[in-house]
């Protein structure tokens, strides 16, 4: 659409030259002005980015699949041993179900709490004209934090001496006790977290024709009532969207477990993420590694493919 | 009749949002309290941290700034990072605004695929190549360079770039381009003269993305540089907060000198930073 408009005053002709890849009535002959035009330069913009990314991702990645099934230790030949990694991975390495249950346990918090607070506060917001901006400015803000910063924050919010717990009277380190650890940090990634999400939700919430809403107050409906049946309708495939996002970002989670606990106390923070990195730049197990970091992706596909699944359904993701 | 209607509702908005204010003005404590608290410890001194810890300082102290800066070698590291943000944000400007240019205008044949080549690639979890990556890195010696970690932030950038880059490019009129290719311009020149002018706000949000993801990244960074003279802030104040654990004064004053320029830039071009993260500025 565009190169037609662009070139019919430059080629010298006066009717436009035809794109490659549309149907034509006239053919017309390759010259080699033509090829440039539409081959060539168009690519020669390309290529540097796509090459970068091929080789920063792509051969990696294809790398990362094979070494999935050899016993690589990073250094040196690989063998290939078939499935054995995947054996090892699912019936004889407890700390890896252990880790997945975790970044599952991640995830269903994720999934309740910064979209319940997500939702709270763009429905708030929705409705409020004076200051608005001022209040999208400050829930938006921790979200630019570094997580290091986040994480010194909440580490200091947390400590057993005179941080937020001891104003209750409780005097245990959170971060330091294998039942609360995981739930300290989850929730330090929620704070910075969910006003990302309350941005986007609020963002759809304004596309919702305000018809709607005049029609459910007309009809006496509540607040409770208003969000149920108007906003929430609403603003779905976002919501679902965001869904399917968080829940495949939450077998990535490293930075804050990493930061705030490396792991501990005893493993009990160890996601699947912290398992790799060890696995492959402490213990020496490239190739075991790799056929972790194959798992995540196809746990990462197959949320994918059931939410693919749903739409088929009918349910109108 | 419908007047009256209209009356009715907007009065009973009104009242309403006294309510709203409430929970969103406790909402705002909640998000921004610990960043204030985080800028307020930075001036107290560490006995009075234990006996004040949410208050605000009764001497404002600046020696903390000072201390931290020498102990946590940040002169070093904030050049560091610059170099890493300068270095990644141009080159994603130049090369994914290229890309983005041909993919808004040229029409390249298999232009569908690269989009659908860049979503694909832009989920792909990045564990599936990350320890792949790291021996390949090692293998060319790129560990513990500038240009080792800027090629890989490059690439792990650019399909939010080239998307959001191209958006902005196909909202342009084209006429003016034409009209420059009327009076002779080549290719690079509509480029640099007439794309590059118009479409500024595209490029300087993606470009603050890009820089705010480079300046907080962690994750890449402890992986792939070992050696202190190449640590970027944020893997720098790590390993200081590892030393100094408990030196909260100093730990609280390093992370504010960290974030200050970040939440300076935000609060100077807070709607750009927003537009920019929500379309689509995914954390790798």
């Amino acid at each position: 659409m565009a190169a037609d408009i662009a070139t019919p005053l430059e080629s010298g002709a006066v009717q436009a030259p035809n794109p490659p890849g549309r149907k034509s009535k006239r053919k017309r002959p390759w010259t080699r002005y033509r090829l440039m035009r539409y081959y060539v330069v168009p690519w020669l913009f390309l290529i540097p980015i796509l090459g970068l990314h091929g080789f920063v991702v792509v051969i990696p990645a294809l790398q990362g699949v094979y070494y999935s099934f050899t016993d690589w230790s990073g250094i040196g030949e690989a063998k290939f041993i078939g499935l054995r990694n995947f054996e090892e991975m699912f019936f004889e390495d407890q700390s890896y179900i252990d880790a997945l249950s975790r970044n599952v346990q991640w995830m269903i918090f994720r999934m309740i709490v910064p979209f319940s607070f997500a939702l709270f506060g763009a429905s708030l917001l929705a409705k409020v004209k004076r200051g608005a901006m001022i209040y999208r400015t400050a829930l938006f803000m921790p979200f630019i934090l570094p997580s290091i910063v986040t994480a010194t924050i909440w580490r200091y919010l947390y400590n057993p001496r005179f941080g937020l717990p001891t104003l209750v009277g409780y005097d245990k380190a959170l971060l330091g006790q294998s039942d609360t650890a995981l739930w300290a940090i989850a929730f330090a990634d929620n704070w910075q977290f969910w006003g990302f999400l309350m941005v986007l939700f609020l963002t759809a919430m304004q596309g919702i024709d305000p018809v709607l809403y005049d029609a459910a107050k007309v009809d006496g409906a509540n607040r409770w009532q208003e969000f149920w049946h108007v906003t929430l309708p609403g603003i779905r495939p976002v919501v679902l969207f965001m869904m399917m996002m968080v829940m495949i970002w939450a077998f990535l989670v490293f930075d804050y477990v990493f930061i705030l606990t490396g792991g501990g106390p005893a493993g009990a923070t160890e996601v699947i993420a912290i398992d790799i990195y060890k696995n492959a730049f402490q213990r020496f197990e490239a190739g075991y590694a790799a056929a972790q970091g194959m798992t995540i992706c196809l746990f990462a596909s197959m949320v994918v493919t059931g939410f693919a699944f749903l739409r088929k359904r009918g349910w109108d993701i | 009749m419908i007047a009256k209607r209209e009356l009715f509702i907007f009065r009973k908005q009104r009242e309403s949002t006294v309510f709203n204010h409430i929970f969103l003005s406790l909402l705002v404590v909640f998000s921004l309290g610990p960043v204030v608290l985080l800028g307020v410890n930075s001036f107290k001194s560490n006995a009075e941290m234990g006996l004040n810890p949410l208050g605000l300082p009764q001497e404002w102290r600046l020696e903390n700034f000072g201390r931290a800066w020498e102990q946590g070698e940040f002169e070093r590291t904030f050049k560091n990072s610059v170099i890493y943000v300068v270095g990644t944000v141009s080159l994603a400007l130049v090369f994914c605004g290229l890309a983005a240019y041909s993919l808004a205008r040229k029409n390249p044949p298999g232009g569908n695929f690269v989009m659908i080549y860049l979503l694909v690639a832009s989920t792909v979890p990045i564990w599936l190549y990350l320890v792949p990556l790291f021996f390949m890195w090692r293998q060319l010696g790129f560990l513990n360079t500038y240009h080792g970690l800027i090629l890989i932030y490059t690439a792990f950038n650019a399909p939010f770039s080239i998307f959001l880059l191209r958006s902005y490019l196909i909202g342009l009129p084209v006429e003016l381009e034409d009209a420059a290719r009327v009076d002779g311009a080549n290719e690079l020149q509509v480029l640099l003269r007439v794309i590059v002018p118009l479409a500024w706000p595209g490029f300087l949000t993606v470009g603050l993305v890009v820089g705010l993801g480079v300046w907080s990244e962690f994750q890449v960074a402890v992986i792939f540089t070992h050696n202190p003279e190449m640590f970027p802030v944020t893997t720098s104040y790590f390993k200081f907060t590892d030393r100094f654990g408990r030196d909260w004064a100093l730990t609280n004053a390093g992370a504010f000198m960290m974030v200050a320029p970040v939440l300076i830039l935000f609060l100077a071009l807070q709607r750009r930073f927003v537009e920019g993260l929500t379309q689509g500025g995914v954390k790798f």
